[in-house]
């Protein structure tokens, strides 16, 4: 029932989330604040290394047929065939509710991105991408946390452990470091109160937890953000009703997607947002248009479009990323599915992107353009898209750009944000 | 002479400088031990041992362990066979029939539920999830019992350990019922045993050649006759074979390369089961035809074609390899003694397990006797697992655990559910890991509905309203004194000076819900 519900109000909002993003509703949310609103920034990480050349679909390579027997993403027009984006590429039809965002210009990708660092283990490429250091393993802090340490807090607001918000019952790597963030639980127990809330008992662990080691101060940033962010996420006080019509949120990641933007749209401080979602290890018969793949690719394309739809105005000040840690070998394997791979494709979602174009050099899938012989290789650095995003969408000085991402590379720059 | 004296392996043959040295490095540990008869342990040391080869104290352990002594404990743990399980956790045990049954059974009847899923349709479907559910409760419920209830406790910690270690995922298909036979069968015999033979038993597991897809594995152009995944599979699957070197054994900087990766999913073509066949237990097969037959070369070594045994000896070949041997040494250090642990400790267990051909009860006694872990890791606290703290706090209650409903949902929001690691690196078991503010708060909740006596573990489920995680209005409340005996100088004065400073019904919860008991 709930799901129903949902489901249907998905579709409501895929035609009516193009008025707010025009420019005339730009000009419409841009007389209530005098200064300008705070930039923000979303990364959703797709743990597992998600195959690439299943989403943005490079249907004109013929290369693509002959290695994909059975898994291939057939051509724009065919039965179960790409959308297409720009006469090169298709979006996966399981994905076509982005098509909105797409077309307004609020999304873009880059294609044959990734890592210089061959690895093909899952959990050293994820530490890379989420250090921002690929190929060192001593870095200790994750690129988002030094990306807090040079971002200014948000106008008229005070330094809090919720200017970096991640959603799960783990802190990912990628907030490591000096500075405090919140995490929020998965599902709906993001927003109820807890035991902590009847004075006595918080009374009391707040004296046993009033020091300044590292449990203390875990305990006292909890307690810190917890009441706000139980008011933010209580919909029948939300300012803005409209964006989820009060009806009652789903577990899983659209409902945790939903209820992130929910929260940056009702607290200020919240800079930037982190979520993760798994299971994109795709071995064995992952299917096409249809099947394993297709079916988590339209979770995810739900919850993006729950986060950019409850963001509501929000969203033209926000950049939204996605991002995995390699891509998967451009061959089928013997069942069906395909191996670890190494170039990928990045998404770029929100106001501040120049969108509606498939950004990166295609390096082609001839057997002698491959990475080794067998992945898409890679023609853009992740850190130059990351780089331009915080550059552009978060408003970083250039000086500053240096520190959170160290010997990045500064050549072939993409240009995919808004001037 | 002590007990330990019986896990120094026999000398085999002429031992080299290191060996020696170790065995140096035993005599003056010697000196420091207590006699064998009669030793004592304070009540630190005693402490100290029940947090770290056992899942915290239960009431009297910490006596026990301060009378017997630091030593008598530790070589009785390490000999679980000889310690008697009591005979109510073993009738408890028995009773869990569906989770008792064999590998090739529970795949039997998976794929019963599957038939009557496709014929009786939303019925069916019924069924077959409330038989799925049933098998998992039952196989959490053995788990869970063992670990609070079990007097082998250092075996439910290397379980704990080596499960994750050779992680496999219950929510992919077919090892939702196959988990907790693959830690019965694959893991459990062998935590103390050579690691040669754990990494074998997990490998021939049908739980493991699902969950890594090594069973669908085949030479290029393989045509299989008739339906499903099995038959249509044609062609290399290198899943198993990447994970196989960077987590079970070498480690990810283990010096392998892509080539080496491939090569040795060749080799294990034609491992695999047929989920049809329900009538053997053995469930493994080699598949001759499946297999690739070609030469290899893998890592430096040619190897001829020799079928089955081309696997069998590359397993031989991964588990006496020094950089196994090194990886495995760090990271028991690094989930007994430190999270950051110490490389000349590391370097003794390794040359223990090089010495002793991956004799793991020998490297777990080269560690356990070191002054870095009873030592130094008096002062230093590890910070518990999610899995770690709910055990330990039940444990330290005096709580029987006769339903396992309620702690399933307290381990899924704490982020570690049971059997429930997506990925095959399996859960870790570092502070950075884990601390973080959310986890503070679930911690201190769920610690908060243990002391008031509010969990429903201690009763059936089906006398539970809605037989899932309620909480009941009225159960008996956790004695804080009683609490505060249990567990000694693991609640430091400066704790107690607030617990008891505090409203008395809130002070079990606040015993629980510290952060002397948060770290172990």
């Amino acid at each position: 029932m709930q799901r129903r519900q949902f489901a249907g109000l998905m579709a409501l909002s895929a035609g009516s989330l193009l008025l707010p993003l025009s420019k005339s509703a730009f000009a419409a949310v841009s007389d209530a604040p005098v200064n300008s609103p705070p930039r923000r920034l979303v990364v959703v990480f797709m743990r597992g290394a998600v195959d690439g050349l299943s989403i943005v679909v490079p249907y004109s390579d013929r290369n693509y047929y002959t290695a994909r027997s059975t898994i291939a993403i057939a051509r724009p027009g065919q039965d179960g065939g790409a959308i297409d984006l720009d006469g090169r590429f298709g979006l996966n039809p399981a994905l076509s509710m982005m098509m909105p965002l797409w077309q307004s210009q609020r999304l873009a990708f880059v294609a044959a991105a990734g890592s210089p660092d061959a690895t093909r283990s899952h959990f050293d490429a994820q530490d890379y991408m989420e250090s921002g250091t690929p190929g060192r393993k001593g870095t200790p802090d994750g690129w988002m946390n030094r990306l807090l340490g040079v971002t200014p807090v948000a106008p008229g607001e005070a330094p809090s452990p919720m200017r970096a918000v991640a959603i799960g019952p783990t802190l990912p790597r990628i907030y490591a470091g000096p500075i405090s963030v919140s995490n929020l639980p998965n599902g709906a127990a993001a927003g109820r109160a807890t035991v902590l809330d009847r004075p006595a008992i918080g009374g009391a662990f707040a004296q046993m937890y009033q020091g300044d080691d590292k449990l203390s101060r875990a305990y006292q940033d909890a307690q810190s953000s917890h009441r706000e962010i139980m008011a933010s996420l209580d919909t029948s006080a939300s300012k803005d009703p409209s964006a989820d019509n009060g009806a009652p949120l789903p577990n899983g990641f659209p409902g945790d997607a939903a209820r992130l933007a929910t929260l940056m749209r009702n607290d200020a401080r919240v800079q930037l947002g982190f979520m993760a979602v798994g299971g994109w290890d795709t071995h064995a018969n992952q299917g096409n248009a249809k099947g394993q793949l297709a079916t988590r690719l339209s979770q995810l394309g739900e919850g993006l479009m729950a986060l950019c739809q409850g963001l509501g105005a929000t969203l033209n000040d926000t950049t939204v990323v996605v991002v995995s840690e390699f891509g998967r070998t451009v061959r089928q394997n013997g069942n069906g599915g395909t191996d670890h791979g190494h170039g990928n494709v990045m998404w770029v979602m929100g106001g501040p992107v120049a969108g509606g174009r498939v950004y990166g050099q295609w390096p082609g899938l001839e057997d002698n353009h491959l990475y080794e012989g067998r992945d898409v290789a890679v023609t853009t650095d992740f850190r130059t898209v990351l780089g331009e995003v915080a550059e552009r969408g978060l408003l970083l000085p250039d000086d500053r750009l240096s520190k959170v991402f160290p010997e990045a590379p500064t050549a072939n720059r993409l240009k995919i944000m808004r001037a | 002479m002590n007990a330990s004296l019986n896990i120094r392996p026999r000398p085999r043959r002429a031992r080299n400088g290191a060996a020696a040295w170790v065995l140096a490095l035993f005599v003056s540990a010697a000196l420091a031990e207590p006699p064998p008869l009669g030793g004592s342990a304070t009540p630190e040391e005693a402490a100290h041992l029940l947090n770290r080869i056992a899942f915290g104290p239960r009431p009297g352990d910490l006596e026990r362990v301060e009378r017997e002594g630091v030593n008598r404990y530790i070589d009785q743990q390490l000999y679980p066979e000889k310690i008697a399980l009591p005979n109510e956790l073993v009738q408890r045990l028995a009773s869990l029939s569906d989770a008792n049954q064999t590998a090739g059974q529970l795949v039997g009847e998976f794929r019963a539920g599957q038939r009557l899923a496709k014929r009786d349709g939303e019925e069916g479907k019924e069924k077959r999830k409330e038989m799925i559910r049933e098998l998992v409760e039952q196989s959490a419920e053995a788990r869970l019992a063992s670990a609070v209830d079990s007097p082998r406790q250092l075996e439910e910690v290397l379980v704990d350990f080596w499960y994750n270690h050779f992680n496999v995922f219950s929510g992919k298909g077919l090892d939702r019922v196959l988990v907790a036979n693959y830690e019965r069968d694959a893991i459990r015999p062998y935590v103390l045993g050579h690691f040669r033979d754990l990494l074998g038993a997990t490998a021939h597991h049908p739980a493991m050649l699902f969950y890594l897809d090594n069973w669908l594995s085949t030479v290029a152009g393989y045509q299989g006759a008739g339906g499903g995944p099995l038959a249509k599979a044609s062609g290399l699957n290198e899943n198993y074979a990447r994970e196989l070197m960077e987590l079970h054994t070498l480690g990810v900087d283990g010096g392998y390369s892509q080539k080496d990766v491939t090569e040795l999913a060749r080799m294990l073509t034609g491992w695999t089961f047929d989920p049809r066949d329900n009538q053997s237990d053995a469930v493994f097969r080699f598949d001759d035809k499946r297999h690739d037959w070609g030469e290899k070369t893998w890592l430096g070594y040619h190897v001829a074609p020799r079928g089955q045994a081309e696997g069998d000896w590359a397993l031989d070949v991964l588990a006496a390899s020094p950089i196994t041997a090194r990886h495995i040494s760090y990271e028991l250090a690094q989930y007994f003694v430190s999270d950051d642990p110490p490389d000349a400790l590391v370097k003794r267990m390794t040359e223990r397990y090089l010495a002793t051909r991956g004799d793991l009860r020998a490297v777990m006694y080269v560690m356990l006797k070191s002054r870095e872990f009873q030592v130094d890791g008096l002062s230093k606290p590890k910070f518990k697992t999610p899995f770690e703290y709910v055990v330990s706090a039940l444990r330290a209650s005096g709580v029987e655990v006769v339903n396992p409903r309620p702690l399933l949902g307290v381990l899924n929001q704490l982020g570690e559910p049971l059997y429930g690691c997506q990925t095959p690196d399996g859960y870790k078991n570092t502070e950075t890991a884990w601390l973080n503010p959310d986890a503070m708060t679930r911690r201190i909740d769920f610690a908060t509905v243990v002391a008031a006596g509010r969990l429903p573990v201690d009763v059936p489920a089906e006398n539970v309203q809605g037989g899932g995680p309620v909480m009941r209005r009225n159960g008996a409340p956790i004695d804080a004194d009683q609490l505060l005996v249990t567990l000694g100088p693991i609640i430091s004065d400066k704790t107690r000076a607030t617990v008891e400073s505090s409203n008395p019904q809130l002070r079990a919860a606040l015993v629980l819900g510290s952060p002397d008991f948060m770290g172990r």
